[in-house]
């Protein structure tokens, strides 16, 4: 049963989706990056959003969090401007090195998730860094809560802030490129991680690798400058070519399969 | 021991504390941040609000103070603004500030300032009513930096996700620039706003590594702030040198050291 069926069973055909974008067009110094976008994601998705570098996945996750503001269209997170409804929603940043150096340490990080919830001029509570401790537990990083960011390996990093992201109890899980500087086995475990944590809340994340899939992906949106929304999590020669315009500047050579639960078609040379 | 009963001493003793405190603080921000850029721009186009109190023959301190914090709002519109060619406007606004210092002092009639002391500044002809605006810039500093601690700490590690936790990011990035204009006027008589960046940048790089968070690190750095002002106060008191000038040379080797140690000494972890 793939997200939209299962919200329509649960809550009727009416229920407001989660995210929903209409008519959205976005441009970067007169470049188009997006064109013509529409789509509606219902609670309970877990949502790959997949396509090429500097094809627009992250331009598309920043306009549902409204740090981005479309050239024209409508976005709407949790039924209103993401302006006003984002603190619900927790957003996990693609990682980059530079934080390395930073003076802070782990739970430090996570407690930074919080903030919205403790208002300005105050300092973080009890109830702050209990939660701040049990969503380290849940990410499996408790342990290494008192070591200085800069002292932990790239994937103990994304999982870091995969707590923070999740520290405030969410409503919808925004993650861009989770997995990335995390090995295989990593990548498996989290995912499972992430499973379970679709239970309770709406997941969509941006991967550029297309391998990446797992068996708890629920819908595919594929980006490349337009947006193709699928329903089901399986890929077809079709989304590949959306995706890449012609076969010939396809940048995925190898189109992985999670058997027994996925089967991606074989990408069509020409 | 009796320079210590010199007023001049005295006052000098204090100004080196009190820029060290608010510098070490507001240097720390600017180092996390990496904006030192930004910050060097701020306090050398302080250099315009300079001329504009000797033209119009205005009282320089508030004079300087309310061109800083213009110069400050043009800054944080920019570069909140056109994120990717920051460097460009704040070289231009860097450049223009100090130029039109200059050619206001040319157009004041018969007063001639010297730049050096601008540069510089000199810290053993402090007046006891700078150190007022001291002590008031000072507490401003530290009692912002208070209130706002964890919003500015989010801001300064991730400001995409400070923005999305609903942090007001555009008033605390005008807020920051904001104390780094207040923290170039406080010491630009006294020590110069060539001396301001040495206490905001070499510090803090000196101490960010060893921290633990971003509070420890502005402590720290305050405290090596202290000791190279006063060290080198001293040697400048000793050798008859440019006390400005021997500070940043103090902290310098001191950097340097750090530096070679770190190279050449294996690290353990």
């Amino acid at each position: 049963m793939t997200g939209r069926e299962a919200a329509d069973a649960g809550m009727g055909k009416a229920a407001m989706p989660d995210i929903e974008i209409r008519d959205c067009f976005f441009s970067f110094n007169g470049v188009p990056v997006l064109r013509d976008v529409n789509l509606r994601i219902f609670h309970g998705d877990f949502v790959a959003v997949i396509g090429p570098n500097g094809g627009g996945k992250t331009t598309l996750l920043k306009l549902m969090l409204g740090l981005l503001k479309p050239d024209k269209g409508v976005v709407k997170l949790l039924g209103d401007d993401p302006c006003r409804t984002r603190q619900r929603v927790g957003y996990m940043p693609q990682y980059s090195t530079g934080e390395k150096g930073f003076p802070i340490t782990v739970e430090d990080v996570v407690l930074l998730g919080r903030l919205g919830i403790t208002g300005l001029g105050c300092r973080f509570s009890k109830e702050d860094r209990k939660a701040a401790i049990s969503s380290l537990e849940m990410v499996g990083m408790k342990a290494h809560m008192h070591k200085r960011i800069g002292d932990l390996s790239g994937g103990q990093i994304q999982r870091t802030l995969l707590a923070r992201a999740l520290v405030s109890g969410p409503e919808v899980l925004f993650l861009d490129e989770p997995m990335a500087s995390i090995d295989i086995d990593g990548q498996s475990l989290l995912f499972d991680l992430l499973g379970q944590i679709n239970r309770d809340m709406t997941i969509l994340f941006v991967t550029h690798d297309v391998g990446l899939l797992s068996r708890y992906v629920k819908s595919i949106i594929c980006v490349n400058e337009r947006v193709f929304v699928h329903d089901e999590p399986r890929m077809t020669p079709e989304m590949i070519s959306n995706l890449t315009g012609t076969a010939e500047t396809c940048p995925v050579e190898m189109v992985a399969h999670g058997m027994p639960h996925r089967v991606l078609e074989r990408h069509r040379k020409d | 021991m009796e320079i210590f009963s010199l007023p001049f001493i005295q006052h000098a003793i204090l100004a080196g504390l009190l820029a060290s405190i608010a510098c070490g603080i507001i240097g720390s921000l600017v180092v996390v941040n990496r904006t030192v850029f930004l910050a060097g721009g701020i306090a050398h186009a302080a250099y315009g609000g300079v001329g504009l109190a000797f033209f119009f023959a205005l009282p320089a301190l508030p004079c300087i103070m309310g061109f800083s914090l213009f110069t400050a709002l043009i800054m944080a519109f920019i570069t909140m603004r056109r994120r990717e060619r920051m460097d460009t406007f704040i070289g231009v606004v860097w450049a223009v500030g100090m130029a039109l210092g200059i050619i206001l002092i040319d157009l004041s009639p018969g007063y001639n300032v010297d730049l050096m002391s601008f540069l510089f500044g000199s810290i053993l002809t402090v007046p006891g009513s700078d150190i007022g605006i001291m002590v008031a810039v000072d507490i401003v500093t530290v009692a912002a930096v208070c209130f706002f601690y964890k919003e500015l700490l989010a801001m300064s590690y991730d400001m995409e996700f400070s923005r999305v936790r609903g942090v007001p990011v555009n008033m605390l990035h005008f807020l920051f620039l904001a104390l780094v204009a207040l923290g170039v006027v406080m010491t630009i008589r006294v020590v110069g706003l060539i001396l301001v960046m040495a206490l905001f940048t070499i510090a803090p790089y000196l101490t960010e590594r060893f921290s633990r968070s971003l509070a420890g690190m502005m402590a720290a750095s305050c405290m090596a702030n202290i000791f190279f002002v006063f060290t080198g106060l001293w040697l400048s008191y000793r050798y008859n040198l440019t006390s400005g000038a021997t500070i940043i040379l103090v902290a310098a080797v001191f950097l340097m050291i750090f530096i070679l140690l770190e190279r050449f000494v294996p690290k353990h972890s």
